[in-house]
């Protein structure tokens, strides 16, 4: 149990119907920035994206090619590691079943390693990136995905920390072990539910 | 101000000296009491709290805290702050934090906290925008961004190791300068982009290639802080400029209230 602040009352946002994740605040309309690298200038005429390692069929499609695919939608919250959490955040792009289905994953395939046009990478359990849990997102609500928020893609994996929603995603690299990725090997938690607040390295 | 977090960085080969990754840790980082051993107003919106620990504060420079604030019926509110201090190994270490208008925890800490109370926090955290020593260092920060540069400041000039270290702050007027009595020395330019002091120096405007030229080294490692406008409007003249990508650390602040 927490110790009581003296003089803090808190409750400016109340969680109004069990949405929040502990610790979590609402940040209402806005959508903080917080990235550790370069910002790329991405050309999506040059832009791809890769599906490698233990699959049947490594995969990469072009900026069009992968548009051609049928697209998929999450509307929900985000949730960042540091505290401030989105309700009702659309994101229009492809599900990473869609990918998958047509790579074809090799029985041995347990995890994956996102890694991103900047070098940027986060380790992901297989289990966390299918059965509708995870998107290659272009669009946020309807509109093109800025480039501070990522664009021209991310990975989207809504149900963990945002720091595994890679921006500039640049592919999937399946492989049969955990490798721990940039955040990862920096202090924070290798999994990163919210709903367990598995924050931090040892969380 | 507060911290990164959420995603990406770069590539990058690490310098040397990060602890091996680990998938099975001992178990969480606790969190701890500190006291409010002083506060000191920075400017009109930044005050620095000194805070003791019970013991050693182990953070490196550039590391964060979390402080957390709980009320009588439990609700809870972390954010995360800067180190300012330098790591000295004392059970002291400062946060200097921003007043953000409506921010659940930095009003409180500005209108409420006074010097003796106890907050909780857990930290040191972050083991990418730090600095040890060692690799010349470009440090750039805007406004609050000078937050945990000043930790590496202090540190370089705490040894032998101060021609290592560069630093440019950028402001919009002196009265938003961090740290104006410390700061300022050989190695810091500051910036002032909307009102300079009076005088002779630098026309005001926004920070220029001109500005960074004179500090950038081949062999130095960038630690860029500021707003996400700042970083990567300065993260884009130190590329220019020939520094490689994979030498630019950025931490972003966020409207992290």
């Amino acid at each position: 149990m927490a110790k009581t602040t003296r003089g803090f009352v808190g409750g400016r946002t109340p969680d109004r119907d069990g949405r929040l994740p502990p610790g979590q605040y609402d940040v209402g309309d806005e959508w903080p920035v917080l990235t550790a690298e370069v910002t790329p200038r991405l050309d999506t005429t040059r832009w791809t994206f890769t599906v490698e390692g233990l699959v049947d069929r490594p995969m990469t499609w072009t900026w069009d090619e992968i548009h051609a695919l049928p697209g998929s939608v999450y509307s929900g919250d985000i949730h960042c590691v540091t505290t401030w959490s989105k309700r009702d955040v659309t994101f229009g792009g492809v599900s990473v079943d869609t990918l998958l289905d047509i790579a074809r994953p090799l029985p041995a395939a347990s995890h994956v390693l996102a890694f991103c046009h900047t070098g940027y990478t986060t380790n992901l359990p297989l289990a966390d990136v299918t059965s509708g849990q995870a998107w290659v997102a272009w669009d946020h609500d309807g509109r093109p995905l800025p480039v501070e928020h990522g664009g021209p893609a991310r990975l989207l994996v809504p149900h963990l920390y945002f720091w595994k929603s890679a921006k500039w995603v640049a592919g999937l690299r399946l492989v049969d072990h955990d490798e721990p990725g940039f955040w990862e090997r920096n202090g924070y938690h290798n999994h990163g539910d919210p709903w367990l607040e598995q924050r931090y390295d040892g969380d | 101000m507060a911290i990164p977090g959420s995603s990406s960085a770069t590539t990058v080969t690490e310098p040397a000296g990060r602890a091996p990754a680990a998938l099975t840790p001992a178990g969480p980082m606790p969190w701890q009491t500190a006291r409010v051993v002083a506060i000191r107003r920075e400017t009109a919106r930044a005050k620095t709290f000194r805070l003791a620990l019970p013991g050693p504060s182990l953070h490196r420079a550039g590391q964060h805290y979390v402080v957390r604030l709980t009320a009588p019926d439990g609700y809870t509110a972390s954010r995360s702050y800067s180190v300012a201090s330098a790591p000295d190994g004392s059970p002291e270490f400062e946060l200097t934090v921003e007043r953000l208008e409506g921010g659940e925890v930095s009003t409180f800490l500005h209108d409420v906290v006074e010097a003796g109370d106890e907050l909780e926090v857990r930290g040191p955290i972050g083991k990418w925008f730090v600095w040890d020593g060692g690799i010349p260092a470009i440090l750039v920060g805007g406004g609050s961004g000078v937050v945990p540069l000043m930790s590496m400041l202090r540190l370089a000039r705490a040894t032998p190791r101060s021609p290592l270290v560069r630093m440019v702050a950028s402001v919009r007027r002196p009265g938003d300068l961090y740290y104006a009595d410390e700061l300022l020395g050989p190695e810091t330019t500051v910036v002032y982009t909307r009102e300079a002091p009076n005088g002779p120096g630098r026309p005001v405007g926004r920070l220029t290639a001109d500005d960074l030229a004179r500090i950038v080294r081949p062999d130095a490692w960038a630690y860029v802080c500021g707003s996400s406008g700042f970083a990567d409007h300065a993260s884009h003249l130190l590329v220019e400029l020939g520094l490689p990508i994979g030498q630019i650390r950025v931490e972003r602040f966020g409207a992290t209230a």
